[in-house]
């Protein structure tokens, strides 16, 4: 007799040995992965079921996602699981069936960043026209750096380039390519980025779907331009990139412009700002010119004006003249036929009254002249009286010295011998002194 | 940046030069705008003439410091052989 552990065991070496390594079909269901890492499921078809375990380690191989429902071939070998008396298939690989793991390790991660939104082209970035700096992560021993170098030389030829190198397959290339990246952006005057490599299997361009890759690209601030393998591949990086270019040369042509195409245009520009501004110079110079010419119009009208106006003040100023010697006489002769007379009432009463007042005033003025003349023969009359001629005429006379004329009042003011005059009432006579008698000394 | 500089000079130029066309600016305007796109002009000459062409590569040294140096085909060989 058996215990339950002996019989177990037994069973457990017995299925061992039996189903040590085989392939089995079936759809995955009751999928479980606990914190530890390793995956329990079941295998299941149409009418049966067996318990599988996906340990840890054959775990982290799988590139893609275990699905329920999803129809996968497995290797493994049968085991017992003897705490529970069970038995169940410890998984070495899963394949999915129909499709190759990386397929749908592909179709899985891209049906996922893009449900993140990661793949918009609302996110996508404008590729600067006139880069001065371009970035290229890839291999520096492949075909993509000699054919982008080429290419870019040749387009534009003083292009700064800077090459992040990076292995671009196998173990460690989407780590490397998405630290290329991020250190690409960090050097900060790159002005684009070319990502890519040249062509090869899908396992060879496997890097390019890799998350981390997909995802350092959509985190780059600087726009990226993905070129990997040949037009027929298609990447991850393809569809987060800002701009797809389908090799790695059309990648060199889409990130510059042809510098000689560029001076050309400039120059063409420049001749065309040039031409239209002289054009528009010309223009006004003519809309200036038939400006001057009117105004040369105007100018000759002007003149013509002023010398009309200038003879019509002319006229206008003789006339005025005229007018004003005419009105300077009229008064004149108003004031001075009416001088003493109120020359407003003068003009009022007219000029018929002039005649009459002129009488008034000669009448008036001999009355005037006739009283003066007899004032003046009165008083000079009673100035006769006064006349040291009138004196004389009562028997006085006048001595006078000769030849000084000096009237003597002192017989002392003469001595002996002076001649004299002696002015009569009428006549003169002309004597001599022969002596002098002094009332004082007397 | 200088390439974003490039751009937008280039693509004022364009717009200075069919503005002109169009030639229903008053001539103080266009004069304006003109000396502008001959402005625009030289300084776009200037910085295709300051461009120099270099390839570098961006390499990280012992200390885990990126610096620079010039590309030679000899890097090429260096990858290869290592």
């Amino acid at each position: 007799m058996f215990t339950v552990s002996e019989l177990t065991g037994l069973l457990r070496v017995s299925i061992e040995e039996q189903f040590p390594d085989f392939w089995l079909e079936g759809e995955l269901s009751n999928l479980r992965a606990p914190g530890s890492g390793h995956v329990y499921c079941t295998l299941k078809d149409r009418t049966s079921q067996i318990r599988a375990v996906l340990f840890r380690s054959s775990a982290v191989r799988l590139r893609f996602a275990l699905q329920e429902g999803l129809q996968v071939i497995v290797r493994g070998r049968l085991t017992v699981y003897e705490p529970r008396g069970e038995y169940q298939i410890v998984l070495d690989t899963v394949e999915p069936k129909g499709v190759g793991a990386l397929q749908l390790a592909f179709e899985q991660l891209k049906a996922r960043l893009a449900a993140e939104g990661l793949f918009d082209q609302d996110r996508k970035k404008p590729i600067p026209v006139f880069p001065r700096t371009v970035g290229v992560v890839t291999s520096l021993t492949g075909a993509a750096i000699r054919d982008i170098l080429a290419v870019l030389r040749r387009r534009w030829p003083t292009l700064h380039i800077l090459i992040a190198p990076v292995q671009v397959q196998g173990e460690g290339a989407g780590r490397q390519i998405a630290q290329a990246l991020a250190d690409l952006n960090d050097w900060g005057s790159v002005d684009v980025i070319i990502v890519g490599r040249g062509g090869g299997s899908l396992e060879d361009l496997w890097s390019f779907n890799e998350e981390n890759v997909v995802r350092a690209i959509a985190a780059s601030q600087v726009p990226v331009v993905s070129a990997v393998g040949h037009e027929i591949d298609v990447t991850l990086a393809d569809f987060v990139a800002d701009l797809r270019a389908p090799t790695p040369s059309a990648a060199a042509e889409a990130v510059v412009p042809v510098l000689t195409d560029i001076v050309e245009r400039l120059r063409e520009l420049t001749v065309r700002t040039g031409q239209v501004m002289l054009r528009h110079c010309a223009f006004e110079r003519q809309r200036l010119d038939a400006g001057i010419r009117g105004v040369t119009d105007v100018r000759f009208h002007l003149q013509e004006a002023a010398q009309r106006t200038n003879d019509t003040v002319d006229r206008l100023r003789e006339l005025v003249q005229q007018l004003l010697t005419f009105a300077r006489e009229r008064v004149h002769e108003v004031q001075r036929d009416l001088s003493g007379l109120n020359p407003i009432l003068t003009i009022k009463q007219g000029l018929a009254t002039v005649p009459q007042f002129s009488k008034r005033l000669e009448g008036q003025m001999g009355v005037i002249l006739a009283q003066h003349r007899h004032r003046i023969h009165a008083m000079l009359a009673q100035l006769n009286t006064l006349s040291p001629l009138a004196i004389l005429g009562r028997g006085y006379s006048i001595l006078q010295t000769v030849p000084a004329g000096q009237i003597l009042h002192r017989a002392s003011d003469v001595e002996v011998g002076q001649e004299l005059e002696a002015q009569l009432a009428r006549g003169r006579l002309s004597c001599m002194v022969t002596r002098v008698c002094d009332d004082s000394t007397v | 940046m200088a390439a974003v500089k490039f751009e937008q000079a280039m693509a004022r130029l364009e717009a200075i030069v069919g503005e002109l066309e169009k030639s229903d600016l008053p001539l103080d305007e266009s004069l304006k705008i003109f000396e502008e796109g001959i402005r625009l002009s030289k300084n776009c000459l200037k910085i295709l003439e300051e461009a120099e062409h270099k390839v570098e590569v961006l390499v990280q040294d012992k200390n885990g410091k990126k610096r620079l140096h010039a590309y030679s085909s000899d890097d090429t060989a260096d990858e290869s052989s290592s």
